[in-house]
């Protein structure tokens, strides 16, 4: 039954009050993720806390300090699985001061969900949400417009927050909007239909989350293969063996096709495609594999296979939108390891073009880094990296900054 | 258009393939843990499958608590002679012996939390940068934070709140010297993938994680095996009882549970209708409600 499953991964944000640990409370416990002792020990500190009945939320509680301080600090992985799909939640805090975690759960994610206090419609909170979803490519978004028990299941409010919603997003880059009412509280819409809002022709949350086609956001045409490592046995029976591992990144690369290696310009042909003990027709993302080569030709880690018609950028200036992630602020013209799919090289960040304000998302001239900036940024590299666009392509289009000194990720950046 | 995606535990194979080569790149000496039980089982099947046709290029590290079962000493030494590997034994008894560690008094008492100093020592003596561990973020609420390349300070210490972000595919292994790093190729697995995983690729696990007759005795809610280390209280009693466990830690910790399921079928259906978590039956996850937590901070799995 579950063999052709896929896998979903989807990102909640949202702040303490807009019901998000609810929302995911109510979604693993409606569609029985929940365990018996898990719900044993969160009906036993709900009565400690003095809430009335089960405090759902408390499900999503994790390290010490944010069971103490009743917020998410962290970006904190849920699963759950349905006879359709399994799905991976990056649960991330809301706050401005923690949006470099909304970036870091966004970078993996399938899907958005953006929760909207029913009450309160629109806030700048959900600006930066919608924002960062558009920043990181997130191909769906679901709005969750939650709370709809306090004002009255209403239709009108529901549209009102759509339209609201829609004229922000017209300036973004989000292809897929879907709205959703519903009351992560009683339940309303969130696994099962809701009785109150019968105006409501959508489907629920969750059957939303298990139909929703997402094979094609896979990039499918240009072939990219960063190489991992190489696998030279050293025993009898492969004595010759020269495999280049690695996770193939885009497109679909066959036996027989005709392949450059970059940067040393190198062609051969895709001999075979192994993985453990299968030889393969074909590869595509984000499959992990072996592949051998015609020719006896110098490849080592850091190199990319990619078909010979279709290549990659060679570069050693790229424009990128950096977020800033450390609390350690970009010093002018420093140096710092980038790492680039599997390549690493010294980079330095020559110029910040402008600073986006995160709340009114205008364009601001300031050159300062700080933890969880957004800025458009030049850097330059000292030896060439094999680069997509971003929009094209999440793997050869994204990169992160290592600082020498700390050994600290200190940013992440999208190639423009 | 055909079908290009993959099912999710294809895309969990992948993702925990492309971590162990990574690691490969990364560090210089690296190690599975290895404990006998079925997360760390799986992680070598799937190192034996990232690097094949050559052999798994890690050692394999096991810290031996000393109240081991018999069979997963066992276990571990067929899966060492097959794969043609190293294996690294830290031993939580030499660590009492050098005065490192004293052992917990009390009838509750186990070695569980004696392990963290062997598996530091072990490391440090044998200059590991990183340790493979099957750790999964959905067993434990302070495993769901864990990255899969997880800094430990030169203390071998944890800090969950300043931890390295990870994006995309892009994993930071950099390290100063006398630092290392957890790496968890697993983290997105849940109990029931592992086990659908296991029983499609009919990886070999241990006896113990099929129903078979034991001596036990209940305590806590669970069956606890009848051990040599086990200290029996007067109203306790030696049952035999047909049970099987769903996770393997110390003898003296683990519980089982009754069970018919003799097959991979049967326990992965039996696991499916489970209404209670798998550490639920781990007495070292129940001393307090940060107990993991805490272990971690000190250098635990």
């Amino acid at each position: 039954m579950l063999d052709n499953n896929q896998l979903l991964r989807f990102t909640t944000a949202g702040s303490v009050d807009d019901g998000k640990s609810t929302l995911i409370g109510r979604l693993l416990y409606d569609s029985k993720s929940i365990f018996e002792d898990q719900l044993a020990a969160i009906e036993s500190t709900s009565k400690k806390k003095g809430h009335e009945g089960v405090d759902l939320a408390l499900f999503t509680d994790g390290l010490r300090d944010e069971r103490e301080q009743g917020i998410t600090i962290d970006v904190a992985y849920r699963y759950f699985t349905t006879p359709k799909r399994k799905f991976i939640i990056a649960d991330t805090p809301g706050h401005i001061q923690y949006t470099r975690n909304m970036v870091t759960g966004a970078s993996t994610a399938n899907v958005a969900t953006i929760l909207i206090d029913a009450r309160h419609g629109v806030i700048e909170q959900t600006k930066r949400h919608a924002f960062i979803a558009s920043l990181l490519q997130i191909p769906h978004i679901i709005v969750c417009v939650n709370k709809m028990d306090l004002v009255d299941f209403s239709e009108e409010v529901f549209n009102k927050i759509v339209a609201e919603f829609e004229e922000i997003s017209s300036k973004m880059l989000v292809k897929d909007v879907r709205y959703i009412p519903m009351s992560a509280l009683l339940g309303d819409n969130v696994v099962n239909r809701s009785g109150n809002m019968p105006w409501f022709q959508g489907a629920p949350m969750l059957h939303t989350l298990e139909t929703m086609h997402i094979s094609s956001d896979i990039n499918k045409v240009d072939a990219r293969f960063p190489v991992q490592t190489v696998i030279r046995p050293q025993n009898e029976s492969h004595r010759d063996y020269r495999g280049y591992a690695g996770r193939v990144s885009s497109g679909v690369l066959r036996p027989g096709d005709e392949i450059t290696v970059m940067p040393s310009g190198f062609t051969s042909t895709i001999k075979t495609i192994n993985l453990f003990e299968e030889s393969l027709e074909e590869a595509h993302a984000p499959m992990s594999v072996s592949i051998t080569l015609e020719d006896d030709i110098d490849i080592s880690r850091g190199d990319m296979i990619v078909r010979s018609r279709n290549k990659p950028e060679a570069s050693q200036d790229i424009e990128v939108m950096l977020c800033w992630l450390n609390n350690t602020s970009a010093k002018p013209r420093a140096k710092y390891t980038i790492k680039h799919t599997s390549n690493d090289q010294k980079a330095m960040i020559k110029e910040v073009v402008y600073k986006i304000d995160i709340n009114t998302l205008e364009r601001v001239n300031d050159s300062e880094l700080n933890m969880n900036d957004i800025c458009k940024v030049k850097i330059r590299t000292t030896k060439p990296l094999m680069i997509d666009s971003y929009r094209e392509n999440r793997t050869t289009g994204s990169i992160i900054l290592v600082d020498d000194t700390t050994n600290e990720t200190v940013a992440a950046g999208m190639i423009v | 258009m055909s079908k290009y995606y993959l099912n999710y535990l294809d895309e969990l194979e992948s993702e925990a393939i492309f971590i162990l080569r990574e690691v490969w790149a990364q560090f210089q000496n690296p190690v599975i843990l290895f404990s006998g039980g079925k997360d760390s089982i799986l992680v070598t099947h799937l190192a034996k499958k990232a690097f094949y046709p050559a052999k798994i290029p890690f050692p394999l590290m096991h810290v031996d608590t000393g109240h081991n079962f018999p069979e997963t000493i066992q276990f571990r030494d067929d899966v060492v002679k097959e794969l043609g590997v190293n294996l690294i034994v830290g031993s939580v008894q030499e660590s009492i012996d050098e005065g490192r560690v004293a052992e917990e008094k009390g009838k509750s008492a186990t070695r569980n939390a004696l392990q963290i100093t062997t598996l530091l020592d072990a490391i440090e003596s044998n200059k590991i940068d990183c340790a493979i561990g099957g750790g999964r973020r959905d067993e434990e609420k302070a495993r769901a934070k864990e990255r899969f390349f997880s800094h430990r300070d030169d203390f071998g210490q944890w800090d969950p709140k300043n931890q390295r972000p990870e994006l995309w595919n892009i994993f930071n292994g950099k390290h100063f010297q006398g630092e290392h790093f957890r790496a968890f190729p697993i983290s997105n697995w849940t109990e029931m993938d592992v086990w659908n995983y296991i029983k499609r690729e009919n990886i070999s696990i241990p006896s113990l994680y099929f129903a078979h007759e034991r001596e036990v005795v209940k305590r806590l809610g669970t069956w606890i095996p009848n051990s040599e280390f086990l200290i029996l209280e007067d109203h306790e009693e030696v049952v035999t009882k047909k049970i099987r466990f769903r996770t393997l830690g110390d003898i003296t910790i683990t519980g089982g549970d009754e069970s018919e399921a003799d097959t991979l079928e049967k326990i992965a259906t039996e696991v499916a209708g489970m209404r209670n978590t798998e550490r639920g039956n781990r007495s070292d996850d129940k001393r307090s409600e940060s107990a993991m937590e805490d272990r971690k901070r000190q250098g635990y799995f």
